[in-house]
């Protein structure tokens, strides 16, 4: 009894709550007629999809900068890095490779001037913050039709030029890195190896950043940017590299989830992808201060399980298709939750 | 009136804050119309004396205080300020408690406005009654009249200069028909020479007109000029009592900071001979911008290897030198070490070059509180010294050597005598003791040459002290690092120091040898060759 009592005050009561909620619900799958492979296939896959964008928070959290709203900023340097690869025509990994180092000069430059901002406007950073993300969305929607993208696949057929909003990768890069190593378990398990090589990849480099001198200053930025500044730590610099990587993080995890997706979506796609992010994060036990590499990842599996299986599992319960609507509840209602819960949730 | 007895009579007055006593058997009366001086050293108790009078919430909150106040023979136990209030009790803050955007009429009759009748009344309750205007502003007039200054009521408060403000806020006391004894807490510390004459005055006019005052201030002259009575806090206790005719400023300040012999830090008699005298550190013009601690012009020489001290009353300018050369505030002048000039407002430069300082307030500079201890004690080694670095790839990569920072800290925890669990608890969790103890193991971790301490045993009870101060001196016999400990204690200087310097308005007022007697540091502190010199000049 007190060992459980022990886990549960380790990893913390709203993580178990929510733990047992997603088993139940896997539990009640088979006697809806909900397949119960299918939906951890599922559950996988949007884990994978999703987890370098909620990885990107980290640094900025750590840095002292808040939750990164401004998220769709690196999306957007994602999705310049997608569409100029497509542009080029490369299939594979060579574009997806193409599509990211592309993405990460452009990435790094608007992080640096988002990075400058925040620096403005110390301890309102995530309010202003969600603003820039909007506003940088709202920018693209004019920009994806301004730029001058030639490829048959991508602009409007009636008028020869911008962007469409939707854009299939297929036959470019489609599943590229998902791919890598997969295998099929019957007709409906599909596990994505590639793409957990990749997230794991991409956590081992935060994990060793986070322990470099930079890294160590970065938190101690965060913890107390006084004591940092005594021991003689470029406050503003560190707070700058933070919001670059973050941005850097943001670029590529988008890459990531197009290829599995199968679409590139464009024009108002990025404007909430920053939510489901910090939801997520938050969810794994993170506060506004400090998050780990391990909140990351139980936080995205937790928060994607729980929204791939609450709308197929309730719509099968009620007989109507409600799937959309429910998933809107769902993923605001977990969103609401987690900002509730911006202090670290220990107990 | 017939009043039996003393106004006010505090009887056995104690108190205990978490364990510390901060007040000791304080027993005194008050006449109708006596000025009460009191006096003492920074958390010498003026200030928990008056809070007990007050009834503050942070009276209660710690548990309440030991023997009894009685007015007019009275026993009185306020639950709040509002009791004592009621009471006929005023307080006027160091703080100005002032609403900037309004008049100085508004101001003093806040919340006890005159009011008209209207017709709303009927419906919303006594709340909603029309202002007065005319009546609010003729008691203003009464009140700033009983005062005798020149302070015209329909100023805003935001306008005013400091020294009307001040008025202000004791015309809003006066105004109050049933105050009898009025508390003035270092009402003059704020004002220029003349305003502060014209304050004494009015408090000569107040208690002629029966109302007692308890007056706290550090300037002794004043003190001397005009109370009837004086008494000497020091260290909880009531050292002295005393009239003006009877005492001198001299004798005052010796009572203020001299200690009983047997105190708890008493001088090593085998004490080093330091004919030394090489300057390692020579500081020039120096100002500091830091808020409630400005420097005006220091010039300092600091020899190689002793223990210097920077003595002096609180707000005085004594803790912006370490922060200024530091470069964590705002500064100016020339500083150099080892005849290397250090580059001012950049605190890196300060530290490459072998400086390291603990400073005053822990919890907000010091220490890294959500995290643990060996991070607070490495931290500024590896950022600035490249130490617990631990190389992969060829120097490539380099990554936090954690086997080295636990050792490291686990030395220090042994040394220092931290209590903890082990060195990966959260600081925050630790003693104020023992958090004083971490800063400290974070400087000595970068192996300074020249160590600056600010109010190292600054809330940490006894036993701490003894041993943070015994490692200070340790620390500076064994590696011969130059301590500059700046500390509003005076013995405490005294007992570890070579020589100390006393910081009065931002300047130094003087250096002394520890050794000297304590009135001539008393003197220093409380500037009386300065002001006394100033008011011959007025007079």
């Amino acid at each position: 009894m007190n060992r459980i009592l022990n886990f549960i005050e380790k990893a913390g009561w709203p993580r178990v709550i929510i733990g047992i909620f997603l088993l139940s619900l896997f539990i009640v799958a088979p006697f809806v007629r909900v397949r119960i492979d299918t939906s951890i296939s599922d559950t996988l896959v949007r884990f994978g999809m999703n987890g370098v964008m909620v990885l990107a928070l980290v640094p900025m959290i750590q840095a002292g900068c808040g939750l990164n709203f401004g998220l769709p900023l690196g999306i957007i340097a994602g999705l310049i890095g997608a569409v100029t690869s497509i542009e080029l025509g490369v299939t594979g990994l060579l574009g997806i490779l193409i599509a990211i180092s592309i993405a990460i000069p452009v990435a790094i430059v608007v992080g640096f001037v988002y990075g400058v901002l925040l620096n403005k406007v110390k301890g309102g950073e995530m309010m202003i913050a969600t603003y820039v993300g909007f506003s940088s969305v709202a920018f693209m929607c004019i920009m994806w039709l301004m730029l001058p993208y030639k490829s048959p696949n991508m602009v409007w057929g009636y008028a020869g030029a911008g962007l469409r909003t939707t854009i299939s990768v297929e036959g470019y890069w489609e599943k590229a890195i998902s791919n890598v190593g997969s295998f099929q378990i019957g007709n409906y398990f599909y596990c994505p190896t590639g793409m957990f090589i990749f997230f794991a990849v991409m956590c081992l480099f935060m994990w060793f950043f986070m322990r470099t001198k930079t890294g160590t200053a970065m938190t101690t930025v965060g913890s107390n940017p006084e004591y940092a500044r005594s021991a003689g730590v470029d406050v503003d610099r560190m707070r700058i590299v933070s919001v670059i990587l973050s941005t850097v993080l943001g670029a590529i995890g988008i890459i990531m989830y197009e290829q599995s997706f199968g679409f590139i979506q464009l024009y108002m796609g990025p404007f909430y992808m920053a939510f489901p992010a910090v939801a997520a994060i938050l969810i794994g036990g993170a506060s506004v201060h400090k998050a780990s590499i391990l909140n990351v990842v139980i936080g995205t599996f937790l928060f994607q399980g729980i929204l791939t299986m609450t709308p197929s599992v309730i719509n099968s319960l009620i007989e109507t298709d409600m799937s959309e609507v429910i998933r809107i509840i769902v993923s605001n209602g977990m969103i609401l939750y987690a900002l509730t819960r911006v202090v670290k949730v220990k107990s | 009136m017939a009043s039996l007895g003393p106004l006010l009579k505090m009887e056995g007055i104690g108190k205990t804050y978490f364990g510390n006593r901060v007040l000791k058997n304080v027993n005194f009366t008050l006449e109708k119309g006596e000025i009460l001086g009191l006096v003492g050293e920074n958390g010498a108790g003026k200030s928990t004396l008056m809070n007990i009078l007050f009834g503050m919430q942070v009276i209660h909150e710690t548990g309440g205080y030991e023997g009894r106040v009685l007015i007019n023979n009275r026993e009185i136990h306020f639950e709040n300020p509002m009791n004592a209030l009621e009471a006929g009790i005023g307080m006027v803050h160091q703080e100005f408690s002032l609403i900037p955007g309004f008049s100085a009429a508004e101001n003093i009759v806040l919340n006890r406005e005159s009011t008209r009748y209207n017709i709303l009344v009927e419906s919303f309750g006594e709340r909603l009654k029309t202002l007065d205007r005319f009546k609010m502003k003729e008691r203003a007039q009464a009140a700033i009249e009983k005062l005798n200054v020149q302070l015209n009521e329909e100023t805003l408060v935001t306008e005013m200069p400091v020294g009307h403000k001040q008025f202000t806020e004791i015309a809003r006391e006066i105004d109050k028909e049933q105050t009898q004894i009025l508390v003035l807490d270092e009402p003059t510390a704020v004002l220029t020479e003349s305003e502060a004459d014209i304050l004494l005055e009015s408090m000569k006019r107040l208690s002629l007109l029966g109302i007692a005052i308890i007056f706290i201030s550090h300037r002794l002259q004043e003190i001397m000029e005009i109370c009837d009575k004086i008494i000497v806090l020091r260290d909880g206790e009531v050292v002295e009592e005393t009239v003006p005719a009877q005492t001198s400023i001299k004798d005052i300040a010796s009572h203020m900071v001299g200690r009983n012999i047997d105190s708890a830090f008493t001088r090593d008699s085998e004490n080093l001979d330091r004919s030394s005298t090489k300057p390692i550190l020579k500081v020039k013009n120096l100002w500091v911008d830091m808020p409630g601690e400005t420097v005006r012009n220091v010039s300092l020489e600091i020899y190689r290897g002793e223990v210097f001290g920077i003595g002096g009353l609180a707000g005085q300018g004594k803790l912006g030198i370490a922060n200024g050369i530091m470069g964590m505030f705002a500064s100016g002048g020339t500083v150099s070490f080892e005849n290397e000039e250090i580059i001012l407002n950049d605190p890196r430069s300060a530290l490459s070059k072998g400086l390291s300082a603990v400073f005053e307030d822990r919890r907000g500079v010091g220490l890294l509180l959500e995290e643990p201890i060996s991070w607070n004690v490495t931290f500024t080694a590896l950022q600035m010294q490249n130490k617990f670095l631990k190389s992969y790839l060829g120097g490539l990569l380099r990554i936090r050597d954690t086997r080295a920072i636990n050792e490291c800290t686990r030395y220090y925890i042994e040394a220092l005598e931290i209590k903890c669990v082990s060195e990966s608890q959260q600081v925050q969790e630790l003693s104020g003791g023992n958090q004083q103890k971490v800063c400290l193991a974070k400087a000595f971790a970068t192996r300074p040459k020249l160590l600056f301490v600010a109010e190292p045993t600054r809330g940490i009870d006894v036993g701490a002290k003894k041993v943070v101060l015994d490692t200070l001196k340790n620390y500076n016999k064994k590696y011969g690092t130059t301590i500059v400990m700046i500390s509003s204690e005076l013995e405490e200087l005294r007992s570890i120091c070579d020589r100390i310097a006393i910081v009065n308005e931002g300047k130094i007022a003087g250096i002394l040898p520890a050794t000297s007697e304590s009135t001539e540091f008393g003197i220093l502190m409380l500037g009386k060759v300065e002001n006394g010199s100033e008011s011959e000049k007025a007079s």
